[in-house]
């Protein structure tokens, strides 16, 4: 059965299309047939993330008026063989995005075998926010520990059990996933950051894994390589959790505790 | 800067988490009961006030409407308060 997931957040900046593409990627490396699509339409930006940017050619927006067909639109990623990117449009608004053309481009991808439909979703809880997850199955809701990331997050989390198609249909509701991201252990013990327990008493969403703050991120957009193939980095060892949990495996918390210091940098606050 | 400082500044300035939490915990509360009342709340109450005020004198603040949704009951209530002047 194909599943798809959305990544929100309500607010911007918080790590979506970060998020997208390394949790996409992961399933792809499991040999399961994975599309993250794009819905943030005019400002495009899961095809520099993933590296693909230079082999775009159509957009979801030319799929859903007909201009192009998904196998034309549908950009393979080099590295991993089941994984594609759909990318958003860059010149369209966002009207053209429908909820009748976002339904058969979806129907289209399950029929053409696709396992895990990964929506990247825009800021905000306009059209193209309410349109990624629409349809979703699963939600990841991207979350920074800071105030008014977390209340977009409860925001987001209510339109998922009243404005989805699931919700509306009365079905089993969307199954709702929380991820921390940027997350910064010294800070969480300087008391100077909300923690994981401080979020959780608040959203009360279940935990697929804490991304910490780490470097490699921004070194891996600049590469366009989604950070969970950089096993070396504790970003990408804690996505790379986050898939595994997501797929049924349970992993303990990491990086989420201050490293032990040597001597030196604990006296000097290093 | 005297050392004294040095250390004074490096010192962790405690709390503003928990304030975050406190805050945050208030706000979202807030919004997830008003975001349960219809919106038709305020249009219902005024015309409550029209109809009665066409046998009574009373004021439009003696009209309290109230909706309340809470998710372990499986039913929702409009309560409707309505305090009449005395000996009018
Ligand atoms: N774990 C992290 N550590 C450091 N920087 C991060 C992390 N996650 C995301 N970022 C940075 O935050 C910014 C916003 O990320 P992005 O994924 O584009 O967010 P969104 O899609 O929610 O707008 C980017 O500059 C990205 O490099
Ligand atoms: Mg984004």
């Amino acid at each position: 059965m194909a599943k798809v997931i959305v990544v929100t957040s309500g607010k911007g900046g918080v790590g979506k299309t970060t998020s997208s593409a390394a949790i996409g990627t992961g399933l792809a490396k499991t040999g399961a047939k994975t599309v993250v699509i794009d819905f943030d339409i005019g400002l495009r930006n899961l095809d520099l993330i993933m590296g693909c940017e230079r082999r775009v050619v159509y957009d979801l927006i030319n799929v859903i008026n007909g201009e192009a067909n998904l196998q034309q639109a549908l950009v393979k990623d080099k590295r991993v063989d089941t994984l594609f990117i759909l990318p958003a449009s860059q010149t369209r608004n966002k009207d053209a995005l429908t909820q009748e053309g976002v339904a058969l481009v979806i129907e289209a991808l399950k029929a053409d075998g696709f396992e895990y439909i990964i929506c990247d979703s825009p800021a905000g809880i306009e059209q193209g926010a309410m349109m990624a997850l629409y349809f979703a199955d699963e939600a990841i809701v991207t979350t920074n520990p800071e105030v008014s990331s977390v209340r977009d997050s409860d925001r987001i989390t209510g339109m998922l059990s009243s404005k989805s198609y699931r919700s509306e249909k009365q079905m089993e509701p969307v199954k709702v996933h929380l991820l921390i991201t940027r997350y910064s252990p010294e800070r969480v013990e300087r008391e100077e950051m909300l923690s994981i327990e401080d979020i959780d008493d608040i959203l009360g969403i279940d935990l697929l894994g804490v991304i910490p703050e780490s470097q490699d991120v921004l070194s891996a957009s600049n590469l366009g390589e989604p950070v969970i193939l950089n096993q070396e980095s504790d970003a990408g060892k804690a996505y790379q959790d986050a898939v595994d949990r997501l797929l049924g495996t349970p992993r303990d918390l990491r990086f989420v505790t201050i490293e032990k210091k040597g001597f030196l940098s604990r006296i000097f606050g290093g | 800067m005297g050392l004294l400082q040095y250390f004074r500044k490096d010192k962790p300035k405690k709390g503003t988490a928990k304030l975050a939490k406190d805050r945050l915990q208030i706000i979202v509360a807030h919004e997830h009961s008003s975001f349960d009342v219809p919106s038709y709340m305020p249009e219902l109450q005024k015309e409550l006030v029209a109809v009665i005020r066409k046998y009574m004198d009373i004021s439009s603040h003696d009209v309290k409407c109230e909706f309340n949704d809470r998710a372990d009951d499986d039913m929702s209530v409009l309560e409707v308060n309505v305090t009449l002047p005395k000996n009018k």
